[in-house]
């Protein structure tokens, strides 16, 4: 799960680490209100959207007047922002983030990962700080610091101290910045990060330290302990398709081919996805119904996979292997009749365990379902009842 | 033969009376599995199953020799019983529950640290299918019988993509020597390296397949060290060729979100170590069968 920058602030300064003033805003209004309830002369109103790069598409805009912070929340609010991270649609802004704008001297790159490799949290940082850090590992990757923490113990002060000074810093900074550095992994590890990236830190004239902006990433798994977190979702960042397949606790991915793909397991749905590919068409979602693939989430599936316009034909894959392919196969019956599916060409492929009963149930229904016994059959006979229906 | 476990095994459950733990419970045991014991904290002293019930691993290792265990313990509490286990002296440790927070997993493969190489337990999965050796036995949650008895060796991150391999296997009359399940997760417990390592050393295992996914430096670490140490021909494939970039494919580690984590990448990776790719996963039981008869 992903929260807006100005969240990611609240838990970064709840753990210690200094960000620069700011409030979030809904309208004009309240950006004009809580810049002079910030103070100071200058602000930046920064669009808050689950995505980076904001700044490269216009979504990070400096005001020197409260009529300038008005206009910027007024060019930002309502409007999908569409940077390099969002792909071509974009995100909505509903939120602005007003923050003062102190000038600063160095800009410094701090991000936190949980690497799969060495089954760590790994630390990077580099004194080149401001531009994202693929850019930086390719221009300098010799100057990328990092270090490892060992989770019996967790990151020790000696690591974020051979860190600042490494970046530079003079021993006043230093000190600011290991309570950064500490402070940003206990809200990591307190909160079941993934991913935590605070690009640039930002180093002030009188030697403060400050995230000047924060991006963070949390464990799916882990949100059942972490209400906090869940309390910070928003909604209108995900496809809407997306946020009903998660209320029904399905696993679904939009994407922008025509075949609709409905699948147990998530193996096996990446793979009918391929499979598609392989034929020649293109699927329009992936979408795991789960082991159990119960006649209910059968039922469901249908209607969040037809809710996509795109979908011209819709290709059932179950494997069954605990549940039987007749209860399967009266699922996808049932389905059909209750959501009145008519119009799109349906392939049924059906494995595992009593098949030939799930057959029968399907040929004997009356629907006419187009089945098929193999994988490769199942997205051919998908793929040339789409070209039909062109 | 067979790798990590035969019909002698003494498997013990870990949550075998709750629902899930119950039901393949008996489906073990129906297919010839040698279930021990049970644990569930609270219940010990019952029979369920016919099976004696624990409160704790250790009582359960102690008074039946178990071996090998296989938890259907929930996500929150999950990574407590890993451990538990591991602390209990059980050498092989089959996890099937999906949603175990990644650092619980991170702070499991620290604990296993503490244990000497040649005592430390392996740990399979979880978020995974479990382990079967056709016609010996079933340590996890598959339909035992669309697996064929035979000698080439299966190791898969997807449950059902693996169900899929074993199927067109067996339509092809090609048997398994024993099938594993090395789960969805980010952070697991035995990679495909772990693995193929005890299939080199299986004299019944003639051939092995791989079957990967999006994310993750395994497949690639994997094939790097069958190009210098593996006897055995190796076939391959990589699920997710249309998974779009930075989106989580139902398994928590099936992202690409990395260089190096894509499909066709890992595929490129694959063929460049000289392991042969199924074009696609239509295509495990031809591409097996060709390389055997090449053989």
């Amino acid at each position: 799960m992903d929260v807006h920058e100005y969240q990611a602030k609240e838990i970064l300064a709840s753990h210690g680490v200094e960000v620069p003033p700011g409030t979030v805003a809904f309208s004009p209004d309240q950006a004009v209100y809580a810049a002079t309830e910030l103070g100071g002369s200058h602000w930046v109103v920064k669009a808050q959207i689950h995505a980076g790069a904001r700044g490269k598409a216009g979504g990070v805009k400096l005001c020197r007047t409260y009529h300038e912070v008005q206009q910027a929340a007024r060019d930002l609010l309502g409007k999908r922002l569409v940077t390099s991270q969002t792909g071509p649609e974009g995100k909505p802004v509903q939120r602005v983030y007003v923050e003062v704008a102190d000038p600063f001297e160095r800009e410094i790159y701090l991000g936190y990962v949980l690497d799969r490799k060495l089954e760590r949290v790994r630390v990077i940082a580099s004194k080149h700080g401001g531009m994202d850090i693929e850019e930086i590992a390719k221009n300098t990757p010799d100057e990328l610091l990092q270090v490892i923490v060992e989770p019996a113990v967790g990151l020790q002060p000696f690591q974020a101290r051979e860190l600042a000074f490494q970046l530079g810093l003079n021993i006043k900074q230093v000190s600011r910045a290991v309570k950064t550095i500490m402070g940003a992994y206990r809200a990591f590890r307190d909160n079941d990060a993934t991913m935590l990236e605070i690009n640039p830190l930002v180093v002030t004239k009188d030697d403060k330290v400050l995230a000047l902006d924060a991006k963070m990433s949390f464990d799916d798994n882990a949100l059942f302990r972490r209400r906090n977190i869940v309390d910070m979702n928003d909604p209108s960042q995900s496809d809407p398709r997306e946020a009903q397949a998660s209320e029904h606790s399905l696993n679904y991915i939009g994407l922008d081919g025509e075949i609709g793909c409905i699948v147990n397991g998530a193996g096996l749905a990446m793979a009918t996805m391929d499979m598609i590919k392989h034929a020649g068409g293109n699927p329009a979602n992936f979408l795991d119904v789960g082991g159990g693939a119960s006649p209910e989430r059968v039922a469901t599936a249908f209607r969040l996979v037809l809710s996509d316009r795109r979908v011209k034909v819709v290709l059932v894959n179950i494997f069954a292997g605990i549940n039987r392919c007749d209860w399967v196969a009266q699922g996808v019956v049932d389905a059909v009749r209750a959501e009145k599916i008519e119009g799109v060409p349906l392939v049924v492929r059906l494995a595992g365990t009593n098949v030939e009963a799930g057959k029968k149930i399907i040929a004997e229904s009356g629907i006419p379902i187009i089945q098929a016994d193999t994988l490769a059959e199942a997205a051919e006979k998908a793929v040339a009842a789409y070209q039909g229906a062109k | 033969m067979s790798i990590l476990i035969d019909e002698k095994t003494p498997i013990l459950v870990q949550g075998i009376t709750g629902d899930k733990g119950s039901f393949h419970t008996k489906e073990m045991i129906d297919y010839g599995s040698n279930v021990v014991a049970g644990v569930t904290p609270g219940k010990g002293g019952k029979t369920h199953h016919g099976v004696p019930v624990f409160n704790t691993v250790r009582e359960a290792v102690r008074e039946t020799g178990a071996q090998a265990s296989i938890t259907f313990v929930a996500p929150a509490f999950c990574a407590d019983a890993i451990m538990e286990a591991a602390d209990a002296g059980v050498r092989l440790i089959c996890s099937i529950t999906d949603g175990i927070p990644a650092q619980d997993m991170m702070r499991v493969k620290r604990y296993f640290l503490r244990f000497p190489k040649d005592r430390r337990p392996m740990l399979v999965g979880p978020n995974c299918a479990g382990i079967i050796s056709p016609g010996k036995a079933m340590l996890g949650i598959m339909p035992g019988h669309i697996y064929k008895q035979g000698a080439v060796g299966l190791i898969s991150r997807s449950g059902t993509l693996g169900y899929e391999a074993a199927s067109q296997l067996k339509a092809l009359g090609i048997g398994i020597s024993t099938s594993v399940g090395i789960g969805g997760d980010p952070i697991n417990g035995s990679s495909f390296l772990d693995h193929l390592v005890l299939f080199d050393k299986d004299p019944e295992t003639e051939a092995v397949l791989i079957i990967g996914e999006i994310g993750g430096p395994q497949e690639a670490e994997a094939s790097a060290w069958i190009k210098e140490n593996f006897s055995k021909p190796v076939i391959g494939f990589v699920a997710g060729l249309t998974a779009p970039k930075g989106r989580r494919m139902g398994h928590a580690g099936a992202i690409i979100s990395a260089t190096g984590d894509s499909a066709a990448e890992k595929t490129e990776i694959m063929k460049s170590y000289g392991l042969t790719v199924a074009p696609s996963p239509a295509e495990f039981g031809s591409t097996v069968a060709k390389v055997l008869q090449s053989a």
